[in-house]
């Protein structure tokens, strides 16, 4: 998509310029930049952790690889009772957390996601820990199941939050941002069960962590590209350098996670990479909404080229 | 009574025929004089906090600077110089838009944004817990988080007013009759007859902006007569909710998930032991 070069202020400063020009209120962005703090990113980033987490336990399970099973159900309940108090704290009023049970509303992907939480919480959390205590194993797999299932949602659920806005880089990439998400998510799985099961055990585990490595870095590329002039960002400021570390961080974890991986220190380090790509990578994200929010270039020009002169 | 069907599925059928006509404002920007009685009196009325340090901006007259979460009426100054007129000075008083499908309200995972039965979008301060998701929702930059209070404030077009039959602060303020409240309809209609006769005396640049429930936001309950393009105001000139692309979007995520679910399966392939 093409946006219109210059800064929009000198039509309004009372020069007669061409109607080709991009034009807006003395360069003043249109969007208000979004309210989320930082503990919106690694929220996504340890939520996608513990959905993607959730699924490759249940699907050891029905392997029967109870060890990788142990390890990923681990890093399933570590993701999400991490990524709870960082979604409540960054709310204006964390005292009224339970505000988001009032109602369902399909229209808003955050109420959706919420009740994903509620339930997909408890099931990791209790199932690990009955797995690991060793006690109510009928229920435990029960709580897995759930959790399994319910992973899906809540590791692709913060993309359309995200696509849902105005803010044009988020919403224009509506049909990739969801891959970028689920590759980063399955990425920060495998390489989280890598780390925490024994390395004959965990070989579906490091496959998960290169594949997702190159779900996320091809999808984010055909993001990119899509998004055009849109996805400037993605090489500028705060965000650009995030997306230059998620690339290196990712693309070395995955290399040294799927060549040597059955060898424990490059299993940890390749999967400490990862790990810091996937949150990287919604860091960049995060990052590039805001700037793509405070120029007006992004919001006007193609609405005025949709809208015509 | 002619009540203007909403796409909003609240508005109407919650009220059971109790909704009257949707009100709104339309704001006639060729006969605003930029006198900022409008901020004033909202701010009156409705106990705005001040919205910063008092400064100059350098951008005309206009100091407010932008709508916001303690600014609900804000009067955009607009100078151009034109070859043939000389300088024009365009005055606008802008507010929220009470848009038809208003994707505020949509995306408030709380229920704390609400379609009144006037047909207007206010939030109830006693539910919202401060998501913010409904801040990047709005095309138009309107909704904002209070930073020292925690949760988001707009305009209510003077809710408690309109209950006790009254209009709203701005409109009762303003000495022109720009900002005129009223049923839609009969706005709708007003409006109509104001650009005609605009037109007709050569007044080319004048325009309706969202009037008609075609566009993005399906009509909004606060339109507006303008005598430029909407950026020239800083209004964006095709504005859209963003939950009219939802159903693509949730399609997408099922396609990442259905990717996510593979990407396990096939990792597990043949991994018995």
């Amino acid at each position: 998509m093409s946006v219109p070069r210059g800064d929009g202020r000198s039509r309004a400063r009372g020069e007669v310029v061409p109607e080709a020009e991009f034009r807006s209120y003395y360069g003043r962005p249109v969007l208000k930049q979004p309210a989320w703090t930082i503990e919106v990113p690694w929220y996504f980033a340890a939520g996608g952790l513990a959905g993607a987490s959730a699924t490759l336990t249940l699907g050891a399970r029905l392997a029967g690889n109870h060890r990788l099973a142990r390890g990923a159900g681990t890093a399933a309940a570590a993701g999400i009772i991490a990524g709870v108090p960082l979604l409540v704290s960054d709310l204006g009023r964390p005292a009224r957390f339970l505000n988001m049970l009032r109602v369902v509303k399909p229209t808003s992907p955050m109420s959706l996601g919420s009740w994903v939480v509620a339930g997909f919480g408890p099931a990791a959390a209790g199932a690990a820990a009955a797995d690991r205590l060793g006690v109510t194993p009928r229920l435990a797999r029960t709580a897995e199941v759930v959790a399994g299932l319910l992973g899906l949602p809540m590791a692709t659920y913060t993309a359309v939050l995200l696509a849902n806005t105005a803010v044009p880089v988020w919403h224009e990439a509506g049909r990739e941002l969801p891959l970028v998400f689920a590759g980063s998510a399955a990425a920060s799985a495998g390489a989280a069960a890598a780390i925490l099961t024994p390395a004959a055990a965990a070989g579906p585990a490091r496959r998960l962590a290169v594949a997702g490595a190159a779900l996320e870095l091809g999808s984010a590329a055909a993001m990119e590209r899509r998004l055009g002039e849109l996805g400037e960002p993605y090489h500028q400021g705060a965000a650009g350098r995030y997306a230059r570390l998620a690339r290196v961080c990712t693309a070395a974890g995955a290399v040294t996670v799927g060549l040597a991986g059955r060898r424990r220190p490059a299993a940890l380090a390749g999967g400490l990479a990862l790990l810091a790509g996937s949150a990287f990578e919604r860091l960049a994200v995060f990052r590039a909404g805001f700037q793509s929010a405070a120029d007006p270039r992004y919001v006007v020009g193609p609405q005025r080229e949709r809208v015509g002169r | 009574m002619t009540v203007t069907p909403l796409p909003t599925p609240t508005f109407g059928g919650g009220y059971d025929r109790q909704a009257g006509p949707r009100m709104g404002f339309f704001t006639d920007t060729s006969i605003c004089i930029g006198c900022k009685a409008c901020e004033v009196a909202c701010k009156e009325w409705n106990l705005v906090p001040e919205d910063g340090p008092l400064a100059l901006t350098g951008d005309s007259y206009d100091n407010t600077g932008a709508l916001g979460a303690n600014t609900w009426r804000h009067v955009a100054f607009v100078e151009r110089q034109h070859e043939d007129q000389g300088l024009r000075w365009l005055m606008s008083s802008d507010v929220c838009k009470h848009c038809s499908s208003a994707a505020c309200l949509e995306v408030c995972p709380t229920g704390a944004l609400f379609r009144t039965e006037f047909g207007t979008v206010v939030v109830q301060a006693d539910v919202c817990n401060g998501c913010g998701y409904c801040v990047p929702a709005c095309p138009f930059g309107v909704i904002e988080r209070r930073q020292d209070d925690g949760r988001v404030f707009k305009c209510t077009l003077c809710y408690d007013r309109l209950k006790d039959g009254l209009q709203p602060a701005c409109a009762s303020a303003c000495p022109t009759d720009s900002i005129q409240f009223g049923p839609l309809e009969e706005l709708r209609e007003r409006a109509d007859r104001r650009l005609e006769t605009l037109l007709e005396a050569g007044v080319g640049e004048a325009r309706l902006y969202l009037r008609d429930e075609t566009g993005g936001v399906g009509g909004a309950g606060a339109f507006f007569l303008l005598l430029d393009q909407p950026e020239a105001y800083g209004l964006p000139p095709d504005p859209v909710s963003t939950t009219r692309d939802l159903p693509k979007l949730w399609r997408s995520a099922a396609v990442a998930a259905g990717a996510l679910a593979a990407a396990v399966a096939v990792a597990l392939v043949g991994d018995r032991r």
